[in-house]
């Protein structure tokens, strides 16, 4: 569509009308473009307060991430979790939700995925435990997110609230299950698992030999395929970001606000639930207490520099991995605990360009009702 | 188990929370979602200790510690005031950042990457059960303070206004940016104390040492219902709680992960309207304007 | 700009002047070169259609904002650009349409919020506080308790303690906006006497509002603003309200707008089973109040009923509660017959109800959306097969909507936010009345809109009616209901207190209904 000249209806008020693509596309752009420049300069001052170059730092970083195959499975291992919970968070936020339970659902769902594999006896075809193991994780992780939702459509209880306490009150009992009762000796973890196992994806190309990376990735790739097309493209979708954006119109045209609700956060759990599929069955083949520490968290970065799109979120996912691997490959030079400031500063700076893009991209919201 | 050395126990465990939990609610009555306190009070920890160990007196770690969790709170405070970002996003931001940038500096200054050197503390006499640190006395005042300021002087008016009605109040004249600044910086130096306490009663700085406390002091803030009298008799329960854990170690009644999970269940339960509704104030975390 | 204005004298400085005001908000351009002047001790209406820019001129006036260009003085000072607190140092003191007070403090807290008296420079003083509030009380007639909370008082209430607040800073200039939106008439009167006793004082007065009668009733002088320019400045006694009128819209216009003869599409004989019913509806609001207490009504197929009554008396709640948006306590609400009570709002429009939301932004678009989204919002499912959403129907069902009701601009993927609000009526309306529907609830359906649209929108009511359709219409506008409807019934205090037939209606004989002094036939 291409621009249309600025009209006035009837001399009583003007609209406003742009190329609508467009300015949809800039105010979703950006930001996270915004944020890379924010994460570039303050790495420069982090390096130099080191006494290195800051572009010697970025040469090593790239080549130790992008650069070399087992840097680039590491940087794909990380970016699948971190796509897990992102399109987790952001499913929820289309609804208008925000799930800050990333961490207990898809520690939930790494737990759920090693006792089905655990219980299924060893010869059980690859396929199907796959299968059973992927399910009982999505299901583990949607049975944490469903006490939010209802929660929220019971008692009108905040979700931000209830998903933070509850990942407080989950990751304490899975601690307990496995201290108590589940742990190898001297571990904190599960015995191995044998019947559902990912393949690596150095199984597949010996050039990823030694990196963690697994088959898990086509399956988060799957699911934002699977979120996408839902969000964009059937009726349910239309109805969530309906909620979303304005609930009041939403429950005006007969949408059940409850139900959406209730659907968006159970399937965000269960989202990031699937998550734990990454390290339990393509990594580890066990579950640990604590691995799925800070990627919830993340998830939330992942979401908002994403701009709450599935293929925006795998994006982010991947800036987002090149960072934490980065940090990695240039501890040597710079400290990797740089890599923990950087994510702090990006998320601040996308977070503080969103609206800042959109207040300078429209004009200033007027109370022109005069 | 000796009620005396139970209660000295609870309160001292309380102080953080205190501390933290006072300066939550401030900024929420104001109307800034405080998920923070968490990174605040780790960057007072960490600044404390730095302070500290260079000066050799645990008051100016005081000082430094103060400034650290304001210099926190002023981001957040620029962040989501300034530039209206959302204010949980932020404040989860805020928290990673804490914890980044008190490593970052942990490896600078102190090439560690868990722990800062052994630093001098307040009091120290173990016959005093802690209540020789000045610290621990100011804890303990510190919600009665809070509440006389949000009921009885302006500020507080101001504050309560722009957390329900910031239109009311910025039609008479009110700057709310300004109140909601002074609101967010307080709540930083408060809960930065907090850390101060936690790190100078440790005698050092451990990575992540804070481990959630900001988060049982907002509980409490919650479960006291946005009230600091509330808040901060929330705070001794969840103290309570806690050194009953402690002191029950040995026996194996209850699980202490059950006990963990204690104020955090209770927030929910609260959110739940089970024990009255907690009606959180009407602007709080609105970023419109 | 046309002006028969009263001689000044050179001496007497204008309380208020401004002129050559620019003020837009990104493409909207709110004020063109407006101007108004004030002289000292006089009441001054200032009019205009809605969107004409009254609002934004006056809060600039009163800080507020500033002007991108333009002058303003204040009893002859230079005070362009200034912020709230000199504006209100100064003397002004602006009395909004939205209530600017804080529900959970007291009456004495609001009063003194921004200038609170303290002892010993950091307590708060209560009690000072609440001895002003009371002596103030006393001197200008505006009764009200101190410390009484906000959340408790009535509108009528709240509008006094918003007065006692601007008068509470010492305000000598009173900018009103719109004050009678929420008022009955005996508290309009109230409101006249509190006016008058303020400009006998000395004080002068501004008073935005665009009815008619009350300007003609209260005012001194006139200004005129039309799409953000001044037009006209007149006495109030040298001019007609038709001739107001014609200088708000720009074109003569029919003040009583005339009962427009159209064969009603009624069907000769009783038809029981057929339109819409209400049978002793009784809606509970908050705190227990009934806010809908025992409403029976029916509307027939080809009739309109209209529902006046001053806002604030239930009709919000009525119509929500038909609608499926609010439950209903008890009684039975049927749709051709069928009892749809305890149906939800999905079911309701399978039915064949249909809903012109009052407040269009929030209930009746998605601003975000697209129009040809906004356009089958409620009915979704029909342009769905096997839960997808068939995007070529969708276009073909905008492309054809958008030419029917000539909504501009005739973009269907343009956002919804970014159309005038005529033109995001007319996208409700559209969807509203483009569908099969043997009901519709229209809820103030030309509020906020432009003249051409409201009489694009009556025409579109006035279609249904005469193919057979039942209408149930609520306005605030009481013209718009005398003109458009069969029967009209009065809702006071949640009640029906009469419903006439519209030929036997007029403002004087519903308004003692309206106020509830008198009571009539309905249950």
């Amino acid at each position: 569509m291409s621009a249309s000249p600025l009209t006035e209806a009837k001399g009583v008020q003007s609209t406003f009308t742009t190329a609508p693509w467009r300015e949809r596309a800039e105010e979703a752009l950006i930001p996270p473009l915004v944020a890379l420049l924010v994460a570039l300069i303050c790495g420069d001052l982090l390096i130099l307060s080191y006494g290195q170059s800051p572009a010697a730092v970025y040469r090593m970083l790239l080549e130790g991430t992008w650069g070399n195959a087992y840097g680039f499975g590491q940087v794909l291992y990380k970016a699948t979790t971190l796509a897990f919970t992102g399109l987790a968070v952001s499913f929820g936020l289309r609804a208008g939700l925000f799930n800050i339970g990333g961490e207990s659902q898809l520690a939930a769902g790494g737990f759920g995925a090693a006792l089905i594999g655990l219980a299924l006896p060893a010869g059980t075809p690859l396929i199907l435990a796959l299968l059973v193991c992927m399910i009982a994780a999505g299901f583990a992780g949607g049975v944490v997110g469903a006490v939010p939702a209802y929660l929220k459509t019971r008692f009108g209880a905040h979700e931000v609230i209830v998903t933070i306490m509850l990942n407080f009150i989950v990751l304490a009992l899975l601690n307990w299950f496995i201290a108590g009762h589940l742990h190898v000796p001297e571990t904190l973890h599960t015995p191995e698992i044998h019947a559902g196992v990912l393949p690596r994806l150095a199984d597949i190309d010996s050039r990823f030999h030694g990196s963690a990376a697994n088959l898990a990735l086509i399956v988060a790739v799957l699911v934002a395929i699977a979120v996408w097309f839902y969000l964009f493209r059937a009726r349910g979708g239309y109805e969530l970001r309906a909620v979303g954006l304005q609930p009041q119109a939403a429950e005006y045209g007969g949408i059940n606000v409850n139900r959406v609700w209730m659907r968006a956060l159970t399937f965000s759990g269960v989202i990031a639930g699937m998550g734990g599929i990454n390290y339990v069955l393509g990594y580890k083949h066990y579950y640990e207490d604590g691995f799925a520490s800070g990627a919830g968290f993340l998830g939330i970065a992942v979401a908002l520099v994403g701009r709450n799109h599935p293929f925006g979120v795998i994006i982010a996912a991947f800036f987002f991995a090149t960072l934490s691997q980065g940090g990695l490959a240039i501890h040597a030079f710079v400290p990797k605990q740089m890599m923990d400031v950087l994510q702090g500063v990006v998320i601040i700076a996308v977070a503080t360009a969103v609206p800042e893009v959109r207040r300078l991209l429209r004009g200033a919201r007027g109370r022109s009702d005069a | 188990m000796n009620p005396i050395s139970f209660v000295t126990q609870m309160i001292r465990i309380a102080i953080p929370y205190l501390f933290a939990a006072s300066g939550g609610v401030v900024a929420e009555r104001a109307g800034i979602v405080s998920l923070t306190l968490e990174g605040f009070m780790l960057s007072g920890a960490f600044a404390a200790v730095l302070g500290t160990n260079y000066s050799g007196s645990p008051w100016v770690g005081v000082l430094s510690g103060v400034l650290g969790g304001l210099i926190f709170a002023l981001i957040h405070a620029v962040a989501t005031i300034r530039y209206r970002a959302d204010q949980v996003v932020v404040g989860v931001a805020i928290n990673l950042l804490a914890i980044g940038v008190t490593r970052f500096f942990l490896k600078l200054f102190f090439a560690s990457s868990s722990n800062s050197p052994r630093v001098a503390g307040f009091g120290g006499n173990i016959n005093m059960a802690g209540f020789d640190n000045p610290l621990l006395w100011l804890g303990i005042i510190v919600a009665p303070v809070m509440a006389f300021v949000i009921y009885k002087t302006p500020f507080g008016l101001r504050v309560r206004a722009v957390g329900e009605h910031p239109d009311a109040a910025e039609s008479v004249g009110v700057s709310v940016k300004r109140v909601r600044y002074a609101a967010v910086a307080l709540s930083g130096m408060l809960a930065a104390l907090g850390g101060v306490y936690l790190a100078l009663d440790q005698h050092q700085f451990t990575d992540q040492m804070t481990a959630g406390r900001g988060f049982i002091a907002i509980s409490a803030v919650i479960f006291g219902r946005w009230d600091p009298i509330r808040a901060a008799l929330a705070c001794l329960l969840f103290a309570a709680a806690e050194t009953l854990q402690i002191q029950l170690q040995g026996s194996h009644a209850i699980p202490s992960q059950f006990i963990e999970m204690i104020p955090y269940a209770l927030v929910i339960i609260a959110l739940a309207g089970v024990v009255g509704r907690a009606v959180p104030p009407a602007a709080l975390g609105r970023v419109e304007d | 700009m046309t002006s028969s204005a009263a001689p000044k004298s050179a001496s007497v400085v204008p309380a208020i002047r401004m002129d050559g005001i620019d003020k837009s908000f990104g493409a909207i351009r709110a004020n063109r070169g407006a101007s108004v002047e004030v002289m000292p001790g006089e009441i001054h209406a200032l009019v205009g259609e809605n969107g004409a820019g009254k609002s934004t001129l006056m809060r600039i006036l009163g800080g507020l904002m500033k002007p991108d260009a333009g002058h303003v003085e204040v009893n002859g000072r230079d005070v362009t650009g200034w912020s709230t607190n000199e504006a209100i140092a100064a003397g002004i003191g602006i009395v909004h349409q939205h209530f600017m007070l804080v529900p959970t403090l007291s009456v004495a807290e609001n009063l003194v919020l921004g200038a609170e008296p303290k002892t010993r420079g950091i307590v708060l003083d209560y009690k000072h506080a609440a001895d002003d509030v009371r002596k103030l009380s006393n001197e200008t007639g505006l009764v009200i308790a101190p410390e009484r909370l906000i959340s408790d008082l009535s509108v009528g209430e709240a509008q006094r303690v918003e007065i006692l607040k601007v008068l509470f800073r010492g305000a000598r200039i009173l900018v009103l906006d719109e004050p009678t939106a929420v008022l009955s008439p005996p508290e309009v009167r109230e409101l006249w006497a509190v006016l008058r006793r303020l400009r006998d004082k000395g004080d002068t007065i501004v008073l935005i509002t665009h009815r008619l009668d009350e300007v003609v009733e209260i005012s001194n002088t006139i200004t005129v603003m039309r799409a953000g320019q001044t037009v006209a400045r007149v006495n109030t006694s040298e001019t007609t309200p038709a001739e107001i009128a014609r200088l708000m819209v720009g074109r003569e216009v029919s003040l009583s707008a005339g009962k427009r003869v159209q064969p009603s599409g009624r069907p000769t004989g009783p038809q029981p089973d057929k339109g819409l019913e209400a049978r002793n509806l009784i809606v509970v609001g908050s705190r227990g109040i009934r806010v809908i207490d025992g409403v029976s009504f029916s509307v027939r197929p080809g009739e309109i009923l209209g529902i006046a009554g001053v806002e604030g008396n239930g009709q919000t709640e009525l119509i929500e509660a038909l609608a499926g948006l609010r439950p209903v306590f008890a009684g039975e609400i049927l749709i051709d017959g069928t009892d749809i009570t305890r149906r939800s709002v999905a079911q309701r429009h399978d039915a064949g109800l249909s809903h012109i939301p009052e407040d269009r932004q929030r209930r009746g678009l998605i601003l975000e959306y697209t129009v040809a989204n906004n356009l089958i919002l409620g009915v979704q499912k029909h342009f769905s097969s096997r839960g997808i959403i068939d995007s070529t129907r969708v276009m073909e069902n905008a492309m054809q909507e958008i030419s029917s009701f000539d909504i501009r601009p005739p973009n269907p993927v343009l956002a919804a936010r970014a159309l005038s609000g005529g033109n995001q009526q007319k996208v409700v309306v559209a969807r509203e009345m483009g569908r099969e529907f043997s009901v519709l609830l229209a809820s103030q359906p030309t509020r906020g809109v432009d003249v051409g649209a409201i009489e694009f929108i009556h025409q579109q009511l006035l279609d249904a009616r005469a193919q057979g359709k039942a209408i149930l219409l609520v306005s605030a506008e009481l013209n718009e209901v005398l003109a458009l409807s069969d029967q009209v019934a009065v809702m006071y205090r949640g009640k029906f207190a009469v419903v006439m037939p519209a030929a036997e209606a007029s403002e004087e004989v519903l308004g003692e209904y309206m106020i509830g002094t008198k009571k009539g036939n309905a249950a």
